[in-house]
């Protein structure tokens, strides 16, 4: 009975879990190298600096060179913007798309419903790598179209998720409470729906997050990412494959650091901070 | 030892989610003897269902017995190992649930989940512990105890559900059964059929009992003694008989006193020409509507009813009989398939979207559950705040007054304005729903069901509060229940329904006497007295009036 081991408290009123801490110090830390890359990258990106290629880890480079002798700790570095930045403008893009229409479809119901509903779901019908190989091929690859693309693909998943949420919570009496004062759809889905569904829709976000990271990182290796001599992670994986024979940390740590992010996110999502209900404590 | 269940300075410790530990269970002293019936009273969050549990040595999850000991047939659950407490569960002590539909699981037959006790502990030959639990639902007076066993749980009615429950804890020949508010859910008509078969098949089976209930009158047809908890510890342990005539503690009294709401005198409805509310021939139901013109399901068949400025109108009825449709139609919740609705003089439309603000406004609805009629997101302020801005278009510090006098208006301290629902009692929530629909200023309020998920010294408080509000606002009621006694306390018509239809319209005191309908004169004889040999004295008359008609057996 007493297996329950004690919190660290936060005088919030909020219990948030060591795992969670640890979690949010990752992503937390990745989210800082992007922002500062430019500043503690100790080569520049694209400059070959080693005459060797899939040098080892050394004083000088760090975390090794790539196979053209490019400094490997700069490019990650560097890449941190591109994986983070690209998956976080998408997820983002998708989760706000997807979640309004869901909502204003549980809300609406009817035929705004059945056609959304029918449409998203044709939409996810399409293989996300291949919808992204379409595009790209039809229209080139750049980072917003990247972002476009990579929210496209993720928004039927979070309608579908923000939808199944909000008929439950359309159902409940305080729902029918508003809809007898007479509110608009506005209104309910504003103040009576989202705030009821924002935990598990933020917890969705996390978890789209690190899908939209691994289809970039995909979408990359497979060439139709981010373009050289930019690289994000995901490219820097498929530019060093060569090395795999040899034990490069080149192509090592560039899959490294993309599972410390999506494991990171992944378990900030699982230990949420949770409010203490218990108030007198 | 000469009683079967001695417990000495239980004591059960919560531990809530910011780590602190709050004491549940304040040293609680009870004794049972063996074929004894004891009750353990008290409102919701008095601990009589967690000093219950203890007799089976089991606390829910987050709660711990810390200090005491509860001996059972001379075993100390409080102290034995887990599995030493498995092997007693179904054969010494066995539980029955408040709500059999949960307890039940929905994809296995009766008949395996009644034997499946003589099945864990190999009490019995698996033909041997079928032929008890057909006699045991042929004492509890189920139909076709033969083959009701192959049904499936959906197949039977609640009250029946419930029964079968009783057959599960009896097969094992248990010495002591616990009742935990097993009555609760059903409609008062059902009660009784249930109360009756408890009470014999406890007689015949010699069984010691502890009934857990918070209605006085339903504990005083079957227990011998009575034991009135408040705050997890004992107020007063008396003889049924005693503990009714003669209560010594204030919060027994207030128990009895609660028995009997008081909506209090109110003024004489202002004579005017014209009703209030009138509702014509109002058809509704579900489902698509057929070539006939009617829907797939009717709720409602031609139901018509007029309130007047300043009268309440009772709704009664078992469930199902359509008196939450009736209300959500008026509502404009559910568009009626045909009739009328007309409110002061001036028709309604059937939807929602059709009626006027104001309409909306000056008919307010108020559910039966604050739990789920309260967003849970929204701190009490808000609740409160919003249709005084969405109305009244209040803002500012003009709103926040508002809030101020509704939450006086409803006797709620200021400082809740910043709560969450969840942060509240079940009574202030339903105080908080009623202020909600105060905050509109309407002339007709629609009370679904409002008191029958709150204890007893609650609903009471509730039912004042309503009759003072009318007095000082002038306002109506529409009192939708299946609890007569709280209907008759407060309204001045009252409305019998029975399977969508309205049988009659009686005045309260024309309650139960001759002349009557036979359904209202059946409702009127199930309401629980609080007279020890009531129940007694119904089995001795002659059988029921044959009304309503049985319901017919499952295919």
């Amino acid at each position: 009975m007493d297996a329950v081991p004690a919190r660290p408290r936060l005088r919030l009123g909020y219990a948030f879990d060591p795992i969670g801490v640890l979690g949010l110090a990752v992503v937390l830390a990745w989210g800082l190298v992007a922002v500062c890359a430019p500043l503690i990258t100790p080569y520049p990106v694209g400059e070959i600096v080693d005459l060797d290629y899939f040098g080892p880890i050394t004083g000088q480079f760090w975390l090794g060179t790539d196979y053209l002798g490019r400094d490997m700790l700069s490019r990650i570095l560097m890449g941190a913007r591109y994986t983070v930045g690209i998956s976080l403008a998408a997820v983002s893009l998708a989760c706000l798309t997807g979640v309004a229409l869901g909502m204003a479809a549980a809300v609406v119901g009817g035929w705004f419903d059945a056609v959304l509903s029918r449409f998203l779901d044709a939409l996810n019908s399409i293989p996300g790598k291949l919808f992204g190989l379409v595009v790209v091929a039809g229209v080139g690859s750049s980072i917003p179209v990247l972002i476009v693309t990579l929210a496209v693909i993720y928004t039927p998943g979070a309608y579908r998720f923000a939808r199944a949420l909000a008929v439950n919570v359309n159902t409940m009496d305080f729902v029918t409470v508003a809809r007898v004062r007479g509110e608009g759809t506005a209104y309910i889905v504003r103040h009576e729906i989202l705030p009821n569904i924002v935990g598990p829709v933020l917890a969705d976000l996390g978890l789209r997050f690190v899908f939209v990271v691994l289809l970039l990182s995909g979408l990359s290796f497979l060439g139709i990412g981010v373009q050289p001599p930019n690289a994000d992670w995901g490219a820097l994986v498929r530019e060093n494959i060569g090395g795999l024979p040899f034990g490069a940390p080149a192509v090592i740590v560039p899959s490294l650091a993309i599972a410390s992010l999506t494991i990171g996110v992944n378990l900030l999502i699982d230990n949420l901070p949770r409010r203490i209900r218990d108030r007198s404590a | 030892m000469a009683n079967l269940v001695e417990i000495r300075g239980l004591r059960v410790e919560a531990r809530t989610d910011s780590g602190r530990r709050v004491e549940i269970i304040r040293g609680v002293d009870l004794d049972v003897a063996p074929g004894e019936i004891l009750a353990l009273i008290g409102e919701s969050g008095s601990g009589k269902t967690t000093i219950a549990l203890t007799l089976m040595g089991y606390a829910r999850p987050g709660c711990r017995i810390v200090g005491g000991s509860v001996h059972v047939d001379g075993h100390d659950m409080a102290a034995l190992p887990e599995a030493a407490r498995a092997a007693l569960r179904g054969t010494t002590v066995a539980y029955i649930p408040q709500s059999a539909a949960a307890a039940f699981n929905p994809a296995r037959t009766v008949m395996d989940q009644v034997t499946e006790v003589a099945r864990i502990h190999d009490l019995m030959p698996p033909e041997e512990a079928r032929a008890r639990a057909v006699a045991l639902f042929r004492a509890l007076a189920l139909p076709e105890p033969e083959t009701i066993g192959a049904r499936y749980p959906h197949q039977v009615s609640g009250g029946q559900l419930q029964r079968l429950s009783a057959a599960m804890a009896l097969i094992g020949r248990p010495k002591l059964v616990i009742f935990d508010e097993p009555t609760t859910a059903l409609d008062v008509t059902t009660q009784i059929e249930v109360l009756r078969a408890f009470k014999s098949v406890m007689k015949d089976s010699g069984a010691a009992g502890v009934y857990v209930s918070h209605d006085l009158a339903v504990v005083a047809q079957v227990a011998d003694r009575i034991t009135v908890l408040k705050g997890g510890a004992v107020q007063e342990v008396g003889a049924t008989a005693q503990i009714l005539s003669a209560p010594a503690h204030p919060y027994t009294r207030a128990l009895l006193d609660a028995f009997e709401p008081a909506g209090g005198p109110r003024a004489a409805p202002a004579p005017s020409g014209r009703p209030l509310l009138a509702v014509t021939d109002l058809v509704a139901g579900y489902g698509p509507i057929g070539r006939d013109g009617r829907p797939a399901v009717t709720a409602l068949k031609a139901v018509s009813l007029t309130v007047e400025r300043g009268d309440n109108l009772g709704i009664i009825g078992e469930s199902g009989c359509g008196k939450s449709t009736l209300a959500r139609v008026i509502a404009g919740i559910i568009a009626p398939v045909s009739g009328s609705i007309a409110f002061d003089g001036a028709p309604l439309a059937p939807g929602l979207r059709a009626r006027s603000r104001d309409a909306l406004r000056r008919l307010q609805i108020v559910f039966q559950l604050a739990d789920t009629a309260l967003n849970p997101a929204q701190s009490v302020g808000d609740i409160l705040g919003r249709p005084l801005t969405f109305y009244h278009g209040r803002r500012g510090r003009e709103r926040e007054a508002g809030v101020d006098a509704l939450l006086d208006m409803v006797r709620l301290p200021r400082a809740l304005r910043h709560r969450l629902p969840e942060e509240l009692s079940g009574g202030q929530k339903q105080r908080v729903n009623l202020a909600r629909a105060l905050a509109a200023e309407p002339e007709l309020v629609i009370c679904d069901e409002i008191t029958s998920a709150l204890d007893t010294v609650v609903a009471a408080a509730i039912i004042a509060l309503l009759g003072d509000l009318q007095r000082e606002l002038g306002l109506s009621y529409i009192f939708i229940s299946h609890d007569l006694s709280m209907v008759r306390s407060i309204c001045d018509r009252i409305a019998v329904m029975y399977a969508g239809e309205k049988i009659e319209e009686l005045a309260p005191a024309a309650f139960g006497q001759a002349g009557t309908h036979a359904y209202s004169r059946l409702l009127h004889a199930s309401m629980p007295k609080l007279d020890p040999g009531w129940l007694d004295g119904l089995a001795q008359q002659a059988e029921p009036p044959a009304w309503p008609a049985p319901a017919p057996a499952v295919p």
